[in-house]
């Protein structure tokens, strides 16, 4: 990956006693989505609104394409594109509307701001709803505009407060495709979310908060096998084969095999072993059906990691 | 530390848009509509009595002004109270408003300051009152015209222009002190009552209590120094500092808006108008008094402003 578009270097916020922040350090890299998860009230927003210098830090500092939020406030603003979370458009302007307001805020010349208005609806699958006002928008729909307000932007960094929060299922689905495809097209991402698992797919790598603290940080199969130990789990489904649970078990890295079902085999090891899973399969006779790498699920890394963390406590106690 | 760029970046787009705004709402119309109406009424009142009563009137249009006819107040009375309540009108959710929406931070991370979207308001809900405020003024003018018959001299225009732009900054402070509490409020339904109870104070309550805190404030016998006190402590509210203005503007022959004694009164023709220059003269405090207390109630606003959470 190339270099880093956000750096954050002992981020901290104080309300009075309290700290809400607490040296928070991590870089997002060029191109890549960056999750910031963990429960409410555990710093989130704080961190994104000391990276848009749209409230003071009280300790080390922020960095924005190498700029400083706070000394150069216009310049980062630029850039980033900033959707708050349930972000809130004025409901007596139609969605269009709303995007030219932005528009002439941001100072996009006037010739060219129908076509990216218009691009950028599209892009989010509103433009049927253009000239509809936002009063009548649902929370996704709302959403999916906050979107659209970034593509306008052509900004190149997308800073998102829980994006999903307050979404149906399949609307958070369409909104995390909707992501994806931002990413597509260049641009990073820094997203918060309190729902672990429902943005785990999406983020290349991602810092759990707690109380404050960045506890862990890495993609999510880095802090599974840090956390969890248990490194790969691969699913295999096959019809007949003669001893595959032990001709399994038998494959160099293969720690452990289950047979949750008849034909079904879970298999925990240390490095990806699906193509070698596969071959000793078939080679015992077997039909391959199904052939699945179960990335660890963040809820489970974050739960075990703060039990283990609270039983050493307990012990140092 | 020195800020990057133009704190006014922004500013017209925000005042544009809140000006449309303005003119638009639903809120806005209602109060258009009650204060022309209202408005109508009282000026309809004034030129029938005017043309009963005074003919050879040298500010025959200035009586249009100050002139009531019962049940109706006069004109300026009208508008010294509802002027406030249009201001407030369009102030009291200004910002908490944005905060409810949940719009406040999205704008805010738009490559603009707080100053110009603060700024911007102030000044769309400036421009919405003396929209408003202009019609009424010429809607005056031309009825009496048509009703009276006779052109207004250029001095009673030069005054009734000049009384123009006082109640707009007459205006200018309600909305300030409405987007005062806008900021400081988090629920409009507060903000609106907690600055309709001050209008209320100050403009009802106030102006008779000065005098008994004066008593009590100055231990003196002394009966000038008691009315003195009395009257500085009453200029404390605008509704007081609007009137006296509105005395020395409208009502020529008014030497002196403090006590009179008697060396003003040398060599003077009582009952004599005063030339414009000078009635300005006998209400600048007034008027400077008037502006100042817009500035520092926006400035208290802004300051606030620059200080608050952006997060709803
Ligand atoms: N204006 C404020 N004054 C005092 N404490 C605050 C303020 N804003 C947030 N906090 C506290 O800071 C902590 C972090 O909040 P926040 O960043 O919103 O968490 P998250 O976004 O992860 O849910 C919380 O404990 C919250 O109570
Ligand atoms: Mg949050």
């Amino acid at each position: 990956m190339g270099e880093n578009v956000i750096e954050a270097r002992g981020l901290t916020k104080r309300y009075g006693p309290a700290t809400a922040v607490d040296h928070v350090s991590f870089n997002v890299a060029a191109g890549e989505i960056f999750g910031l998860l963990g429960p409410n009230g555990a710093g989130k927003t704080t961190t994104i609104l000391m990276l848009l210098g749209l409230t003071e830090c009280s300790e080390g500092t922020a960095r924005v394409f190498g700029r400083d939020p706070m000394r150069e406030p216009l310049a980062v603003k630029k850039l980033v594109g900033y959707m708050p979370e349930l972000v809130g458009f004025y409901d007596h302007l139609t969605a269009a509307d709303n995007l030219y307001y932005t528009a002439r805020l941001i100072g996009i010349p006037a010739p060219e701001r129908a076509d990216r208005i218009a691009a950028a609806l599209a892009r989010v699958g509103l433009s049927g709803e253009a000239d509809k006002r936002v009063g009548a928008f649902s929370r996704g729909m709302r959403q999916r505009l906050g979107l659209a307000e970034i593509v306008m932007k052509n900004a190149r960094v997308a800073i998102l407060d829980e994006p999903t929060n307050g979404l149906d299922p399949q609307a958070a689905v369409e909104l995390l495709d909707l992501i994806r495809s931002l990413k597509a097209t260049g641009v990073s991402i820094l997203l918060s979310s309190h729902l672990l698992d429902r943005v785990q797919s999406v983020c290349d790598r991602v810092a759990l908060f707690n109380k404050g603290r960045i506890a862990l940080m890495g993609t999510v199969a880095e802090l599974g096998r840090q956390v969890l130990g248990g490194g790969f789990a691969v699913e295999v489904e096959a019809d007949g084969g003669i001893d595959v649970a032990r001709r399994l078990a038998s494959l160099p890295g293969v720690r452990n095999v289950e047979e949750p079902t008849a034909g079904r085999w879970r298999l925990t090891c240390d490095r990806d072993l699906r193509a070698e899973a596969a071959a000793e399969v078939v080679a015992a006779g077997g039909r391959l059906t199904q052939l699945a790498l179960d990335e660890p699920s963040l809820e489970t890394i974050y739960t075990r990691y703060f039990q283990s963390t609270q039983q050493e406590a307990a012990h140092a106690a | 530390m020195r800020r990057e760029g133009s704190p006014w970046q922004g500013l017209g787009v925000v005042l544009l848009k809140e000006f449309a705004d303005h003119l638009t709402s639903a809120r806005m119309r209602v109060l258009e509509w009650l204060v022309v109406l209202v408005a109508l009424a009282a000026i309809y009142a004034a030129i029938t009595q005017v043309r009963d009563v005074t003919a050879q009137d040298p500010f025959l249009f200035l009586r249009l002004f100050t002139t009531s006819r019962e049940p109706l107040p006069s004109f300026v009375a009208f508008l010294s109270f509802l002027v406030p309540l249009m201001a407030i009108g369009l102030g009291f959710d200004a910002v908490n408003s944005e905060h409810n929406r949940r719009t406040l931070s999205r704008i805010l991370s738009q490559p603009i300051y707080r100053d110009a979207l603060l700024f911007g308001k102030f000044l769309a809900g400036l421009a919405t009152l003396t929209v408003s405020l202009l019609v009424l003024w010429l809607l005056l003018i031309g009825l009496g015209l048509i009703m009276l018959g006779v052109p207004p001299g250029g001095e009673e225009m030069g005054r009734a222009f000049i009384f123009l732009l006082v109640t707009i900054a007459y205006a200018g402070v309600w909305l300030a002190l409405a987007m005062l509490f806008s900021i400081l409020f988090r629920s409009a339904a507060t903000a609106a009552l907690v600055t309709l109870g001050l209008w209320l104070f100050l403009t009802v309550i106030w102006p008779a209590l000065a005098p008994a805190i004066a008593q009590a404030l100055v231990p003196s016998d002394d009966e000038a120094a008691l009315i003195i006190a009395g009257q500085m402590l009453a200029r404390l509210s605008p509704s007081t500092l609007f009137g006296e203005i509105v005395l020395a503007l409208l009502h020529p022959t008014t030497r002196t808006l403090g006590p009179v004694y008697l060396s003003q009164l040398q060599g003077a023709v009582m009952g004599a108008p005063l030339p414009l220059s000078q009635s300005v003269l006998v209400a600048w405090p007034q008027i400077v008094g008037l502006v100042a207390a817009c500035i520092l109630l926006f400035a208290v606003g802004y300051i606030a402003f620059q200080r608050q959470e952006v997060r709803a």
